[in-house]
This record gives structure tokens, C-alpha cells and sequence, in this order.
């Protein structure tokens, strides 16, 4: 029998998160490559149609892991099913994409099973008959290959945009769904979550703009902001920030852009004193252009740059803003 | 409240790196900085002690200049250290780090356990949630403020997009916190002084031997990222790479 690899989609407020397009699509390039068998899983309350709508993929078999106690989602509750799950099912790699919420419970899942998982992975490589994992290492500044040291199941957390949701193929008919329901003792969900909420309300959408000026912390101060102000003015885009300048209160953080802000894909991304640390990239890196200006020739934004400037922001931005203004004057 | 913060030193964040021999780690004649995601956990247990009482322990497992890390957060206000200091600690994997911490806690009796949300040198994001299993105890992840309340804590958890949730939690409890909690705080003169005179414990590997195993993940190899973008450096003095810039937004980008 073929060793399996089990895709972990996730469903949160009564939708299927489109990321888990992006770890099926990694899962069938997985399964073409190995031979193994491709299944998938569906974890909550009353999951049927999220089921079905994998279903619809180029998939083995889908199942809907069920208990009334995985609604709402905790981690005690999706560690307690999972690991019963897989326990039962034994595949031998478990794919899941590297979302909030899977970081919130696959380490905990992957102890309780004496088990390990490697989180962040922007890819795969399969040599001779080992497969590697690769992730970004010191804020994408170096890439890793990694590999297991011990026995499956193994447990993988793709980034956002590692692989492509639209590169999923469909299946030539629908795969078969098995309800699997699992069994949560009393007692063994310990935190009482409330509803999801959105914080105060959203000045600006900037998954709108088709211009965004980003500023990272090469501004140094918060006066300097200004300058950045006048370059998204001139330019008719929006001004946006990675998330330190966020933390120190220098933008709302309806401003920001990264995994736990906005993400984006604008026509056009210029990100000024943007080091490009994983956590802001992941949240522009499908923009369509991305001009980067900073003083480092060695800052991981000049990785996904189209064109780069190494340069200090402050010798360039002022001859900038009045060359773009001289541009849209006119000839 | 007595709580314990998980540290860890991590090189600067403009250190230009190199792979050393092997090729499977970097060499390690840089500069280093404690990570950052943990010093806003460390603030926050200040802040936590400063309201409720209580104790802030620090603990970081790495050689010997990782001890920086834990004077700083004793200068800063935290009251006992302990470092877990073996060559053997450098190179553990995940599960076998939390694993030592739990076996060199063993013997305390926390209330709560912080750590940075994720590390700037390997960015997994695991150690605080694979402890929280390794304890038996509650977790919760990318916390933004923690209140204190009759059954436990009331936590405030950052989901994405702009989305967050409160949840209710027993004490004790593991919880990885986010950055912007918090404001971070500089060590004082006086701190400083102070810090040379704190408890700071060491803890070698013999004495965790029985809780650690060989790893279950081994980085086989690292390097330079291969790049897939064919980028474009716009070269000359700031008025030329302006006047260039203008020429790509109008020709290439087509956004002038």
C-alpha cells in the first residue's frame, strides 16, 4: 500500500480559507512525485459541505472529521481530534498551510504524538529518497533545507503563496467524503474562546489601492513620515507601513501590511527602509511591481525586488517626489 | 503572579551572515541582540509584576555570551536568571529545547509562562505552544493583552487581517506574545548595578540528559536564497536614480 499524504484544510466563521487551495495544490505536487495516495480532512462542526467542496478537487478521499466540541475552534479540542484522527488513518505526511490558527495547534498536535513539525515552508525538494523541506532562516536573509530524523507521521506548514490555489486541479469526479466522528472527553478543552471581532473600524482598504508607498524602519523617526506622505501623494497611492512602525503607534494598524495586517497585490509597490523581514512579505510579495529602496545591499527585499535602489531614502525620496510631479505636469 | 520568560539571543538584525564549514549553520563571529519578540514578552511580565505582585524569572539556553541576554532582562527589572549553558544545548532542535526547559522548571511552580511569539533567526513559532503540551498546561497564541480575572485570564489573541478574539483561560498557562503589546523599557543605572547582584542559576546538560533525545529534524543544509526575481539596480547619484526611477513608473509600471 501507497504511504498517504493527508492535506489538513481549514474552515473559520463558515468559510473554507482560501490558503487551503495553496497546501492541497502542494499536496498533489507531493503525490505526483513520491506515487503516494492524496487525501484530505476537514476539521469542525457540521463540516459536510466543506467537505464536498474539496470533494470537487484531484483528491482520493475526503474526510469530515466531526465533534460538536470543535466549534469554535481551540486548541485542546483540533489537537484532541487530529491526533486521533491521524492515529487511526497513520499517513505519513501531514500538510497544513501556516495560518494563525495552525500555529496555534500543530506543535501541540505534534508533541502530544511525539512528533515534530516543520513550520514555514516556502517549498520541497526530493533527493534520492529523502524529502526536504525549505524554509527562510534569519528573517529570509538565508534559506534551509530541513528533513525529518524520526519516524512519521510528519507534520508541514506551508507559507502563504508558497505554492499557487489556482494551480489545485480538479478532480475527473468527485472524491468520496467520510464523516469520521471523534470522541472529546470532558475536561479536555480548557480555554473559553468569545466571538472573533474587528478592531474600531477600518479607515482605508489598501487592498484597493493599486499604489502603495511603504515605509519599514528605515523612516527612524516619526517625522520622517512625512516625506513618505508627500511621495504617496504625488504619486496618488496610499501610504502603508511594515508592523514595527505599527507597534510604535507612528500609523494605525489599519495601515499595515504583513501576516497579521493587510495583504496586498498592487500595480505598483515601493517600499522605503523596508528590510523585508518574512512576516511584512508575506503580505505584498504577489504585488505586480515592487520598486525597493533601502541603504542595506543585503536586505531580503531586494530578493522579490523588480527594480532596487541601494540608497539612502533620504537622498533619494526628495528628487523623487519632484521628478513624479514634473512627470504628471506634463510635457 | 510568578512568571517565567523564555528567552533567546539571536544575531543583530543587520549582521552580515556567513555559512560556516559545514555549511549547515552559520558562522558565529557576529554581533548578537536578544530576539526581539521576546523582550516585548519580558515587558510584559515586568508589566504584569508591577500590577499584581509577584516574581519574573528569566531562562535562555545557548553558550556562554547568551548570558547577555539574561543580564539585560535582570537590569531591566527581572528578578533570578537561569541559563542553560552546554555546548550540547546549541543545535537542539525544538522539541528537545522545550523539553530541557521543562525538566530545568521542574521544580518551580509558575503561574504563567511567556515567550516572543517567534524567533528572528528561525521564525517557527513553536517553542511556547510545544512547552504549554510538554507542561499539560493551557496555551494561547499571539497574545496582544492579558487581564486578570477570577477563573484565570482573560487573553486577547491577534488573528489575521485585522481580526482578534478574546478567550478565557485557567491559570497556569503558557503564552506566546506579539509585538506592540507593549512599549519596551530601558534598563536603568541603577538596574544595572542591581543586576550584577541577582541570582542567576546555570543548568548543564547532564542534569536534563533524561529529558532530551536526539533531534527529530535536522537542517541538512543552508544558504544564500536562489533568486527567482531578475532585479533591476537603478544606479548614479540620488537626482539620476530619481529621473530613472520616473522613466521605469512611466514606461515599465505605466503608472505616470
Amino acid at each position: 500500500m501507497p504511504d498517504t499524504i493527508l492535506v489538513v484544510v481549514e474552515q473559520r466563521e463558515g468559510k473554507l480559507n482560501r490558503v487551503s487551495w495553496e497546501t492541497l495544490a502542494a499536496g498533489q505536487a507531493l503525490a505526483a512525485e513520491t506515487g503516494w495516495t492524496l487525501e484530505a480532512a476537514v476539521v469542525g462542526s457540521g463540516v459536510a459541505n466543506f467537505a464536498n467542496e474539496v470533494a470537487a478537487k484531484k483528491v482520493s478521499k475526503v474526510y469530515a472529521v466531526e465533534s460538536p466540541k470543535l466549534e469554535p475552534y481551540t486548541p485542546d479540542a483540533f489537537s484532541a481530534a487530529l491526533k486521533q484522527f491521524i492515529e487511526s488513518k497513520q499517513p505519513k505526511l501531514v500538510l497544513m498551510p501556516h495560518t494563525y490558527q495552525v500555529r496555534d495547534f500543530v506543535p501541540k498536535l505534534a508533541t502530544a504524538m511525539g512528533r515534530t513539525a516543520i513550520s514555514d515552508c516556502i517549498g520541497y525538494k526530493k533527493e534520492g529518497g529523502k524529502l526536504l523541506f525549505t524554509r527562510q532562516m534569519f528573517q529570509g536573509k538565508l534559506a534551509a533545507d530541513v528533513s525529518f530524523t524520526c519516524d512519521a507521521p510528519w507534520f508541514v506548514a506551508f507559507q502563504n503563496g508558497a505554492f499557487r490555489g489556482d494551480k489545485a486541479e480538479a478532480g475527473a469526479s468527485a472524491a468520496p467524503v467520510e464523516t469520521v466522528n471523534v470522541q472529546i472527553a470532558d475536561g479536555v478543552i480548557r480555554n473559553k474562546p468569545q466571538e472573533v471581532f474587528k478592531e474600531a473600524k477600518q479607515a482605508v482598504d489598501l487592498t484597493q489601492a493599486e499604489i502603495i508607498v511603504c515605509i519599514g524602519r528605515g523612516i527612524k523617526e516619526q517625522k520622517n513620515i512625512e516625506l513618505a506622505k508627500q511621495l504617496a501623494e504625488a504619486l496618488g497611492g496610499e501610504l502603508a507601513a511594515s508592523r514595527p512602525i505599527c507597534d510604535s503607534g507612528w500609523l494605525p494598524m489599519d495601515r499595515q501590511i504583513g501576516s497579521s495586517g493587510q495583504t496586498v497585490a498592487p500595480k505598483l509597490y515601493l517600499a522605503l527602509g523596508i528590510s523585508g523581514a518574512i512576516q511584512h512579505i508575506v503580505g505584498m510579495k504577489g504585488s505586480r511591481t515592487i520598486i525597493a529602496i533601502n541603504k542595506d545591499s543585503e536586505a531580503p527585499i531586494f530578493e522579490i525586488a523588480d527594480y532596487a535602489v541601494v540608497g539612502n531614502l533620504f537622498d533619494v525620496v526628495p528628487p523623487l517626489i519632484e521628478e513624479v510631479k514634473k512627470a504628471k505636469a506634463g510635457p | 503572579m510568578k512568571i517565567l520568560v523564555c528567552m533567546k539571543q539571536v544575531p543583530q538584525k543587520d549582521a552580515p551572515l556567513k555559512l560556516n564549514e559545514s555549511g549547515a549553520w552559520i558562522r558565529e563571529d557576529v554581533s548578537y541582540e536578544v530576539n526581539e519578540p521576546d523582550a516585548y514578552a519580558l515587558e510584559e511580565a515586568l508589566r504584569q509584576k508591577e500590577k499584581h505582585g509577584g516574581e519574573v524569572v528569566v531562562i535562555t539556553s545557548g553558550p556562554a555570551r547568551a548570558q547577555q541576554v539574561l543580564r539585560e532582562a535582570l537590569a531591566k527589572g527581572a528578578d533570578r536568571a537561569i541559563h542553560l549553558e552546554d555546548n550540547a544545548f546549541v543545535g537542539l532542535d525544538v522539541l528537545n529545547t522545550a523539553r530541557a526547559f521543562a525538566s530545568a522548571i521542574k521544580d518551580e511552580t509558575f503561574d504563567l509562562i511567556f515567550t516572543g511569539l517567534q524567533s528572528d533567526d528561525y521564525g517557527y513559532a513553536q517553542t511556547g505552544v510545544v512547552l504549554a503540551e510538554l507542561l499539560g498546561w493551557p496555551h494561547a497564541t499571539i497574545i496582544m493583552q492579558i487581564e486578570k480575572s477570577d477563573a484565570g485570564i482573560r487573553v486577547k489573541r491577534e488573528l489575521e487581517a485585522g481580526y482578534f478574539q478574546f478567550v478565557d483561560m485557567p491559570l497556569p498557562a503558557v503564552l506566546t506574545i506579539q509585538s506592540g503589546i507593549n512599549k519596551l523599557r530601558y534598563a536603568t543605572l541603577i538596574g544595572i548595578k542591581q543586576a550584577k547582584n541577582k541570582p542567576l542559576r546555570k543548568v548543564t546538560m547532564a542534569e536534563v540528559q533524561s529529558a532530551v533525545s536526539g533531534n527529530l529534524q535536522k537542517i541538512e543544509r543552508l544558504y544564500v536564497p536562489q533568486k527567482t526575481k531578475n532585479t533591476e539596480f537603478l544606479e548614479g547619484s540620488a537626482g539620476e536614480v530619481a529621473k530613472k526611477l520616473v522613466d521605469k513608473l512611466r514606461n515599465e509600471v505605466r503608472v505616470l
